[in-house]
């Protein structure tokens, strides 16, 4: 698979997760394509933890209002129904088990669920923003990510970068497969046909269950 | 009736070694001209509180580039570079925070409690050194309450008596920031006659000062 087309790829496969009704947050980056690959008949309210519930799309150039903006500082809209609110209460949405879906990125996923994806020692250090109130409080963790960094698996038997949470992951979506996390493991419940699933183990520092997984489908 | 001061009046209220915490999420809704006013005192040695680091240019990040913050406490730093150089250098000390434990921190310095119970940050290096407490077979950390000396927050409208709304998403930490310090010094972008009481979000009490923005 092309590289451009994997970000693309992974984001509809998350976007069929997704139930009609759900209030869902998209991380930064490749999950916040997730939006554009809703299925016609599912309607979910987007929630972005700087304070709405709403997220639009991103105005034309000539609309862009400067108080308007998503978590990654981005400008957006807010659709008709939509609100505001402050920090204090968009905190206690996420840590209240009010969002249904949270879908964010990782640098590391490991068999027990457990995800690091906030400080690299030494080397990067941007701080955990709100990811770690997500992936504690949202009532479903998927991680969207590529399968491997540059060939160097991503989803591990342990994490060893320091962990953004313990335990929280349910579902781990790349351009290779689906991945349920449960409590004996890491089941492959989809693969993407264009790899072997020789391939898909080869990539894979986890252990992974793999009992008649489906055909990844996207139409 | 609210005191409403000159900018140029900050210089009264702040002192070298205080702490501040600043409305704001990546500068959206932070007081920029209180910022810029706060660059020209050049106060030094301030703990500064707030969502992120802004950018180099833009919120809080000038105090940092200015070289006027000892101690910065936020979520996430990554869009001003300066900020992780003087950490790594050692020139500034940072305290990362996950943003609802910070969020609360301030709510509840604000509301007479000494802190809460939060299951963010159980089995990360965020629980090192603080006290985890079981309730109902369920483990929390103990994350304490926080305050400051000073609030500076971006007011949208604001009325003579400094009920104060704010406008979209430049709400952020700016509310409950204005209930956790001794002073709290609002920017107005607006001085208005009236709001409507129900649509208040910051009441009067919480505010010492206004500064009505020049635009």
């Amino acid at each position: 698979m092309e590289k451009h087309e994997i970000k693309n790829f992974i984001a509809k496969r998350v976007a069929r997760e997704l139930s009609d009704g759900d209030l869902v947050n998209l991380g930064i980056g490749l999950p916040t394509l997730v939006g554009n690959f809703l299925p016609k008949d599912v309607h979910i309210n987007l929630q972005s933890e700087n304070g709405l519930i709403g997220l639009g799309p991103a105005p034309e150039e000539n609309d862009i209002d400067p108080d308007i903006t998503n978590a990654g500082g981005q400008p957006v809209t807010l659709l008709p129904g939509g609100m505001y609110f402050g920090s204090a209460i968009s905190f206690g949405i996420i840590r209240g088990g009010h969002v249904d879906v949270t879908v964010l990125g990782s640098l590391q996923v490991d068999e027990t669920g457990s995800l690091a994806n906030w400080i690299i020692p030494g080397k990067m250090v941007p701080g955990m923003g709100g990811a770690m109130d997500l992936v504690t409080g949202a009532k479903k963790v998927i991680i969207a990510m590529t399968h491997t960094n540059r060939g160097k698996p991503k989803i591990l038997k342990r994490c060893t970068l320091p962990l953004t949470a313990l335990n929280q992951v349910n579902m781990i979506i790349t351009e290779m497969g689906v991945i349920e996390v449960k409590d004996d493991g890491l089941h492959l419940l989809e693969y993407n046909p264009e790899y072997t699933i020789a391939e898909i183990v080869a990539a894979t520092e986890a252990t992974l269950i793999i009992n008649n997984p489906k055909q990844m489908e996207l139409e | 009736m609210k005191e409403i001061i000159k900018i140029e009046e900050l210089k009264n209220h702040v002192f070298d070694g205080m702490s501040i915490m600043v409305g704001g999420f990546m500068a959206v809704g932070t007081p920029e001209a209180l910022i810029d006013e706060l660059v020209k005192i050049n106060v030094k040695d301030l703990t500064i509180i707030c969502n992120d680091a802004g950018f180099i240019d833009k919120g809080v990040g000038k105090l940092i580039t200015n070289g006027q913050v000892k101690t910065l406490i936020a979520s996430h730093i990554g869009l001003n570079p300066m900020s992780g150089k003087l950490m790594s250098e050692g020139k500034m000390e940072v305290q990362l925070v996950p943003q609802g434990t910070l969020a609360e921190q301030i709510r509840c310095g604000g509301a007479g409690l000494g802190g809460f119970l939060t299951p963010t940050g159980l089995g990360t290096i965020v629980e090192e050194g603080k006290q985890v407490i079981s309730l109902e077979g369920k483990k929390f950390i103990l994350e304490q309450a926080l305050r400051a000396d000073l609030a500076l927050i971006d007011g949208y409208k604001v009325d003579k008596y400094g009920n104060t709304v704010y406008t979209k998403t430049s709400r952020n930490f700016n509310p409950v920031m204005a209930t956790a310090t001794n002073k709290v010094i609002v920017l107005a972008r607006k001085m208005v006659d009236e709001l409507n009481p129900d649509y208040v979000l910051t009441p009067h009490i919480f505010v010492d000062y206004i500064v009505e923005e020049c635009i």
